[in-house]
């Protein structure tokens, strides 16, 4: 079938438009040779090795691989919840150390305060981060408005379904006006229909807002209808495989899953993340006696 | 409710059911008690006699095993004397529970055997003194010490071990010590009640406080988080309905030293009403007094697990 196909590098002219325009704007993440290695008394394990890649001003950056490729490691450096053993995060240019305002982060475990009311969870970080209450409850209440939870402000989490916690958790993250954004697979806990909402709604406040997002999933449909670029991820140790632009076409509508640029993409991941030479290493193929009597074959 | 539901792991209950079978909690335990009290069959190891007739050292209300009445009734037919009569009766630390329940209101109502003596009530209000105050002053240094250490592993190592050790030793072993130091009035009865908590105090909170789900504070880190900020914007109020609980748990422990301490010095409080009644063999006042501790506590931990519902409204394991 991917013969019918055409290459994933092909881009229509309003595409490679689009990612001209990408690269002419400022670099505001740039990781450079980043490598952790995790040391216990019995080994080390090496996650991550030679991590290198920029994300510009208002791109869209997915990041996947396998399972085990270090792609939550490196969100959570990029985070400063981890610390890296070589090589540099840049944030506009300059290092950074330990986690900060400037840097958002949402988690698949929504992670919101469960002791504060949807408004107070949103006006923390800009309580921590020195604002007035009567400034933050006003900014809370806008950011409320615009992620449609406005009648929500003074329920508590516990009483909103997934999507909406996460949705007010993307709030918390956008409220403090962080330079990036980093989501650690936010959807990976919600059904297949919120989910495909969330996405449309993500992409909404991502066009609105100047903001980067660095979005890690496992998810390669999810992928190739979010980002601009993916970058895909190889396991032991995490390296970076290939930087893919896609070719997909912005406004991506709901008839994409079908369009040529969007299987092409998906197939070239597929092919990078489960080569087909991997299934045996996997088990996937099991040498097992036939266990079924009746004669009745299901394929 | 069907039968299914007492063989199934974690069953759901219906509120009525729940309500039921709390209610069935105690009275199966008063119902084996009254089966016990007035029914002659069951136990009822002695006989009470009622009139002596002619043995000489039976008294009425005496109390003698049923082979000694037997013989004595058989010497005073042989004997062609009159024979003694009696009922069959419980031991006389087993007293029915109408009695109880009578000296319980009686306990009351009885005005304190010497001049300088306490009301019951009086004596009640003492004892809640004691442990207000020992569970007070614990908790001032406990729990912000367990929220330390359960926050600060550095500090964990400095003093939970010692804690470790120091928990081990029964308070009432300091007994002598603090009433050489406190005198004997209630200095002494406290300090036993704060030594009794305090240490298991700060072991339970650090690892409550441990507990703490770290994801929390991770994102609070993300939105830019100072590490004071941390502590009393993140961690205390993520723990409180559980540090609440923790607080509720010992303070029914505090109760449990508080007979020990009234026994140090001077007694005083309830435990100066129960010994007293002991010493005169009135087990209905006794098990009254008894009684009254654990209607207290219970009482007490009803009332604290509903203002918890009031004051953590987010708190989905108190609703």
């Amino acid at each position: 079938m991917s013969d019918a196909l055409p290459s994933y590098l092909e881009q229509s002219e309003a595409v490679r438009a689009r990612f001209r325009r990408l690269h002419a704007r400022d670099v505001i993440l740039s990781v450079r040779d980043l490598g952790k290695t995790f040391r216990s008394r019995e080994r080390e394990t090496e996650a991550l090795r030679g991590i290198s890649f920029d994300a510009h001003r208002r791109e869209f950056l997915c990041v996947v691989g396998a399972s085990g490729c270090g792609k939550s490691t490196l969100l959570r450096i990029l985070a400063g919840l981890d610390e890296q053993t070589g090589g540099d995060v840049l944030l506009s240019g300059k290092p950074v150390r330990g986690p900060g305002a400037d840097r958002g982060m949402v988690f698949q475990g929504y992670t919101l305060f469960p002791w504060l009311t949807v408004k107070r969870n949103v006006m923390f970080g800009l309580e921590m981060n020195g604002h007035g209450k009567n400034e933050a409850e006003r900014e809370a209440l806008q950011w409320l408005d615009l992620i449609g939870l406005g009648k929500f402000a003074n329920a508590y989490p516990h009483q909103l379904s997934g999507g909406m916690k996460q949705r007010v958790a993307i709030a918390r993250a956008l409220a403090n006006q962080p330079r990036i954004l980093l989501m650690d697979e936010p959807f990976g806990a919600l059904d297949a229909q919120t989910r495909a909402r969330m996405q449309t709604y993500l992409i909404e406040i991502w066009r609105k807002i100047d903001i980067t997002i660095v979005f890690i999933t496992h998810d390669l449909d999810e992928a190739v209808l979010l980002a601009d670029r993916i970058l895909v991820l190889k396991p032991h140790p995490g390296e970076v495989q290939e930087m893919i632009e896609v070719p997909v076409p912005r406004p991506r509508g709901p008839g994409l899953h079908l369009s040529p640029e969007f299987l092409a993409t998906k197939a070239r991941l597929e092919e990078l993340i489960h080569p087909a030479s991997d299934a045996e290493d996997d088990g996937l193929t099991l040498d097992l006696p036939r266990l079924v009597q009746v004669g009745d074959d299901v394929d | 409710m069907r039968l299914s539901d007492w063989l199934t792991v974690g069953a759901r209950l219906s509120a009525r059911a729940r309500l039921w079978l709390g209610i069935l909690s105690f009275i199966l335990p008063l119902g084996l008690w009254c089966v016990v009290s007035y029914v002659p069959a069951v136990w009822h190891p002695y006989v009470s006699v009622t009139d002596p007739g002619s043995v000489d050292y039976f008294q009425p209300g005496m109390l003698v095993d049923h082979t000694t009445f037997r013989d004595e009734v058989q010497n005073a037919e042989k004997a062609r004397k009159p024979i003694p009569h009696g009922v069959p009766s419980n031991p006389v630390y087993l007293p029915a529970p109408d009695q109880v329940l009578t000296a319980f209101y009686e306990a009351f109502t009885t005005p304190p055997p010497t001049r300088d003596g306490e009301w019951l009530h009086e004596a009640l209000w003492h004892s809640i003194q004691i442990i207000f105050w020992g569970f007070i002053i614990s908790s001032i240094f406990g729990v912000p010490l367990g929220i330390l250490c359960g926050a600060y592993p550095p500090m964990a190592r400095l003093s939970e071990p010692f804690v470790e050790f120091f928990r081990y030793l029964p308070a009432p072993a300091f007994g002598a010590l603090a009433v050489s130091i406190l005198g004997i009035y209630d200095g002494p009865k406290i300090a036993i009640i704060v030594i009794g908590t305090f240490f298991q105090q700060v072991l339970i909170i650090a690892n409550t406080t441990r507990k703490l789900d770290f994801s929390l504070v991770e994102a609070a880190m993300t939105l830019g988080t100072g590490r004071l900020k941390m502590l009393t914007r993140v961690v205390i109020p993520a723990i409180l309905p559980d540090l609440y609980r923790d607080q509720r748990i010992l303070l029914g422990w505090a109760w449990t030293y508080l007979i020990v301490a009234e026994l140090i010095g001077t007694t005083s409080g309830i435990t100066w009403f129960i010994t007293q009644q002991a010493r005169y063999q009135h087990f209905a006042n006794v098990y009254a007094g008894i009684a009254m501790i654990g209607i207290i506590g219970l009482g007490t931990d009803i009332v604290l697990a509903l203002i918890a519902r009031r004051l953590f409204p987010w708190d989905k394991a108190a609703a």
